[in-house]
Order: C-alpha cells, then sequence, then structure tokens
C-alpha cells in the first residue's frame, strides 16, 4: 500500500535554528531519504517552501479569488512529504517514526486512495 | 419440529464459530465490515436451506463456503470504485482450499483482536469492536453496556471498522519489540469488557453478565495463544479472582455487601485456586505489570479464607507498586485504605488528603465513601457525614446507595466503633 506521510513542522521554529543544527537535520533527512530508498519503499518526496511563500486559490460563481498565504492558519505547517510503498499500517507508521521530522514536528500518515 | 432443531443448530453454530469465521475472512481482506455482512447472510441463508437439505456434515465449512461466495459479490460490486481488486486475489486461494476442505479454518481471533486493539485506532472503540468482531455483540447490546446510544455507538463501529480497511491495519502478530505495548491494548479492551459486566453484581442483567463471561473467555484465549506473557496470566487471574466473589456480594436480601464483610464460604474455591495457579506462573517468569500485582491484590484478599483475616501489609506495598506504574485514583484510594488498615485511620486519612488536588476525586464516589469510613474511625462525626453525604449523590447502583445511607444513619445512632 502507498501512503503519504506529511511533515507538519513549527517554520518560525526552523527560521530561528542556527545553522548548526539546520546543517544536522538537512543531513539527518538524507541519511533517511537514503535508508528509505535502500528498504524499497521510496516513491517520492519533496520539501516544501514556507507557508509565507504560499498563495490560495479558489472559484466561487465563475470567479477566481487569489489569496496570499496559506489556507489555514496552524501553529505547525506541512512542510514537505514522503511517498512511500510498504506492506501495511505497522510498516508506514515505522517509517514515520524514523522520519527526522517526527522528532521536531509531527507526521500525519495517510493511505493513498488507489482510483 | 425438524425446523425448530435445525435453526437451533444454526445459532448454535452460529455462537460457536462467528468470531473465528469473521477473523478468518477479515484477516484476509481487511474488510471486518465484510466479513460481518458476508457471514449473517451465510446464517440466514442455512436457516432457509438446513430445513429442506438437512444440516451439512461440516455447518462451519458450509457458512464458510456461503460467506466467501458473499463477498467476493460484493467485492466484484464494489471492484470499480474501490482498491478491493487486489486484496481480493490475494484472499482468493486460501478462502478457496478452506471453502473446499482442503484445509482446516485456522483461528485468527487473536490477530483480529490485535487489529482492533491497534494504537491507530481510537482508544475508546477497541473494546465495542472486539466484542462486536470477535464476539458478535450486535451494536445496541454494547451501547447499553457502554452507556452510549446505539446510534453513536454504531456510527463509531462502522469508522472503526473502515479505518481498518483504509489505513491498511495489519492482522498479524506484533514484532517482538511492540509485542507487549500492543498486547496491553488487547488486554485493556477485555478488562474494560470484563469490568462492564463486573458492575452488574446482581448479574440481573444478562447482556452484562455475559460480558463478564466473555471477557473471561476472551482471557483465556490470549493465554493459550501466548502461553509465556506474564500480563496476560495475570489478567486472567484478576478477572478469576473477581468472579470467584460474585455470589458474595449481594446477601439474600439483595444488599450491597463490601469485601471486608462478605462471608469466604460464598467464595467459589474453584475459580479462586486457578487464579492463583496462573498468577504463581506469572510471577515466575520475572516480568511484574499491573494485572499481575492487581490480582495479587485479590490474592492478599482471599488469605482470609484460611487466616480470617486480609494481608494488609502485602496489601499496601502491592498498591505501592502499582501506584509507581499507573496513575489512577482508584489505585491511590485503595493504597489510602490499606494504609488504614495497617497504621491506623489517620495515617489513610492522611493519604486520602494527600489526593485531595487530583480533580478526578470531585465526582468519584469510591474517594467520598474511603474518606466518610475513614473519618467515621477517628470520631469525626460531622465530616464522616458529610462525606457519606457526597458519596450517596454520587452512586448509581441503588443497593449501594442504600448500603451507603445506612452507614450514614450509623453515626447518627453512635453505633460506630
Amino acid at each position: 500500500m502507498k501512503y503519504l506521510l506529511l511533515i507538519y513542522a513549527n517554520e518560525a521554529g526552523m527560521a530561528s535554528a542556527s545553522q548548526e543544527s539546520v546543517g544536522q537535520m538537512l543531513a539527518a533527512y538524507g541519511a533517511y531519504t537514503e535508508a528509505v530508498k535502500k528498504a524499497g519503499a521510496y516513491v517520492g518526496s519533496n520539501r516544501l517552501r514556507p507557508t509565507s511563500s504560499g498563495t490560495t486559490v479558489r472559484v466561487a460563481n465563475g470567479k477566481t479569488e487569489v489569496l496570499d498565504g496559506p489556507y489555514a492558519e496552524t501553529k505547525e505547517q506541512l512542510g514537505g512529504y514522503y511517498m512511500i510503498d510498504v506492506p501495511d499500517l505497522d510498516a508506514a507508521l515505522s517509517w514515520a517514526a524514523r522520519c527526522p521530522g517526527a522528532s521536531h514536528g509531527t507526521i500525519e500518515v495517510r493511505p493513498i486512495w488507489t482510483m | 419440529m425438524a425446523r425448530e432443531v435445525t435453526r437451533e443448530t444454526a445459532e448454535a453454530v452460529a455462537r460457536r464459530s462467528y468470531g473465528k469465521l469473521v477473523a478468518f475472512l477479515a484477516a484476509r481482506t481487511r474488510d471486518v465490515a465484510g466479513a460481518e455482512d458476508a457471514l449473517s447472510d451465510a446464517f440466514a441463508a442455512a436457516l432457509v436451506d438446513w430445513p429442506a437439505s438437512g444440516i451439512p456434515e461440516s455447518p462451519e465449512a458450509w457458512l464458510m463456503a456461503v460467506a466467501r461466495r458473499r463477498m467476493i459479490d460484493a467485492a466484484r460490486r464494489r471492484r470499480s470504485q474501490t482498491d478491493a481488486a487486489g486484496h481480493l486475489q490475494l484472499m482468493q486461494e486460501e478462502i478457496e482450499a478452506v471453502a473446499a476442505r482442503e484445509t482446516p479454518i485456522p483461528d485468527d481471533r487473536l490477530l483480529l483482536m490485535f487489529a482492533c486493539a491497534h494504537p491507530a485506532i481510537d482508544p475508546g472503540i477497541r473494546a465495542p469492536m472486539i466484542l462486536q468482531t470477535v464476539l458478535g455483540f450486535d451494536a445496541a447490546t454494547i451501547a447499553s453496556a457502554f452507556l452510549v446510544s446505539p446510534a453513536t455507538m454504531g456510527q463509531r463501529l462502522v469508522r472503526a471498522k473502515s479505518k481498518i480497511r483504509q489505513a491498511g491495519i495489519p492482522f498479524r502478530l506484533p514484532e517482538r519489540a511492540d509485542l507487549r505495548e500492543r498486547l496491553a491494548a488487547v488486554l485493556g479492551a477485555i478488562y474494560a469488557a470484563f469490568s462492564e459486566g463486573w458492575s452488574d453484581p446482581d448479574g440481573t442483567e444478562v447482556r452484562r453478565r455475559s460480558l463478564a463471561e466473555e471477557g473471561i473467555w476472551l482471557g483465556r484465549l490470549v493465554v493459550s495463544a501466548l502461553p509465556e506473557e506474564p500480563e496476560a496470566l495475570g489478567l486472567l487471574a484478576l478477572m478469576l479472582h473477581a468472579e470467584a466473589r460474585r455470589g458474595a456480594r449481594r446477601d439474600a436480601r439483595g444488599e450491597y455487601v463490601p469485601l471486608a464483610e462478605q462471608d469466604p464460604q460464598l467464595w467459589n474455591t474453584q475459580l479462586i485456586e486457578e487464579a492463583e495457579a496462573l498468577l504463581l506462573r506469572a510471577i515466575r517468569m520475572g516480568a511484574v505489570g499491573r494485572y499481575q500485582l492487581e490480582a495479587a491484590v485479590q490474592s492478599a484478599h482471599v488469605v482470609r479464607r484460611l487466616t480470617g483475616q486480609s494481608d494488609w501489609a502485602a496489601i499496601e506495598r502491592l498498591y505501592d507498586a502499582l501506584a509507581a506504574i499507573i496513575d489512577s485514583p482508584v489505585v491511590a484510594i485503595n493504597r489510602a485504605i490499606a494504609i488504614a488498615q495497617t497504621r491506623g485511620p489517620a495515617a489513610g486519612l492522611a493519604a486520602l488528603d494527600a489526593l485531595a488536588d487530583d480533580a478526578r476525586l470531585t465526582d468519584y464516589q469510591p474517594y467520598w465513601a474511603a474518606r466518610a469510613g475513614l473519618l467515621a474511625r477517628t470520631g469525626e462525626r460531622a465530616a464522616a457525614a458529610e462525606a457519606y453525604e457526597r458519596a450517596i449523590g454520587l452512586e448509581a447502583d441503588p443497593a449501594v446507595r442504600r448500603f451507603l445511607q445506612q452507614r450514614r444513619a450509623e453515626l447518627h445512632g453512635g453505633a460506630v466503633s
């Protein structure tokens, strides 16, 4: 089954982190990505730019509304994701726990709805 | 007449094999609701078919074959809109083999329980889902036992079952590293079921009474599958100890009898002996946990059969150990009661006073009843009467309420020793 691991973390905290701890974290993500690939579970992953760079679009009554900023203000923001392919939820949860994002934020594990 | 017999046979088979057949089908499809639907269709078909054609040689295999066809039909109907096709492929071979009676039906009930008690499932719905899927209780029965409306319970069960399927919760024994933690959730659900049944001491409500029996039955199932897990043994010992005293909890007039005043002659010796043997086996494994400690407390109470007196010093030590591993007001109160027995009511009251800041205790009957009892023993009658009043106001069981009212009346009569 395919699962999306959504990484939520506090952007402000990340922005104010020292050069050194950011470097450490990126290295941890690098090692994690490599481990997921070696296990044959990797489908894809990306890091997202901060919500301040986001734009929200909605069409109502045929009119397109474009707004600066994220869809909803939350304490932790979506900062990236991994898509993995594993046998079951237990395997997905164990990958989620190993993701560096689980230590500095929260991972939401969502199964992919296969059409 | 023949019709009557076959109907009964069908129902007897249903009760005996319901959970086993649901578990087998669900474990191969992850579709718990689909397995339940298919089986209830199969039972309905059996009640129509068997009176005409006679009871098949193996009713279980017959039901399995019909249920399998129903599941495949249902999966075909859904195929266009969901991802059932892949699962269906997977399950086919083994289910075919079983339906063709080439292999016996494996017992996957424990796996179903582990799926229902998975950490990804809302803790509050784990016990109800186990009762429904493994034991075949209907949503209305479960709802009344857990004091929620049938509609709410029904919705929550449906949601939890679709979570199992959609999130891909596995039907297998957890990895060694996770086993103890996951097992704790399974044991917690079983104990919740048992406690619901236990809370009806008269056993007048058949539904609740059978919940206690089913809890014990599930406990036995876990112990037979995982005989080396000391907490599983501990829970079974605890439930058997409690069950052994069922008959002593009410007097001939139906009035409540507290443990300290129960007649040990009314305790069930056979259940107590089985519980003691289980607990001994568990303790020898050298990994203490809450259920073993709670069973050991029961064990220290039943020594009264032989010595005329509970072993309060042991009980105090056991509650000390329990308080160190679980944050529970029940444990803290029982610890204070034990202290009152070993070091006097004033020391017990001091232990209760230390809990006064716990907001959970404001509406907790046993706290006020314990307080009242200890205040009465230290001669503080006004404060005792007030605490009894709080306890009476918080009690739902009429027999216990009458007992507390009686105690309160005795304060004024000066009958307090």
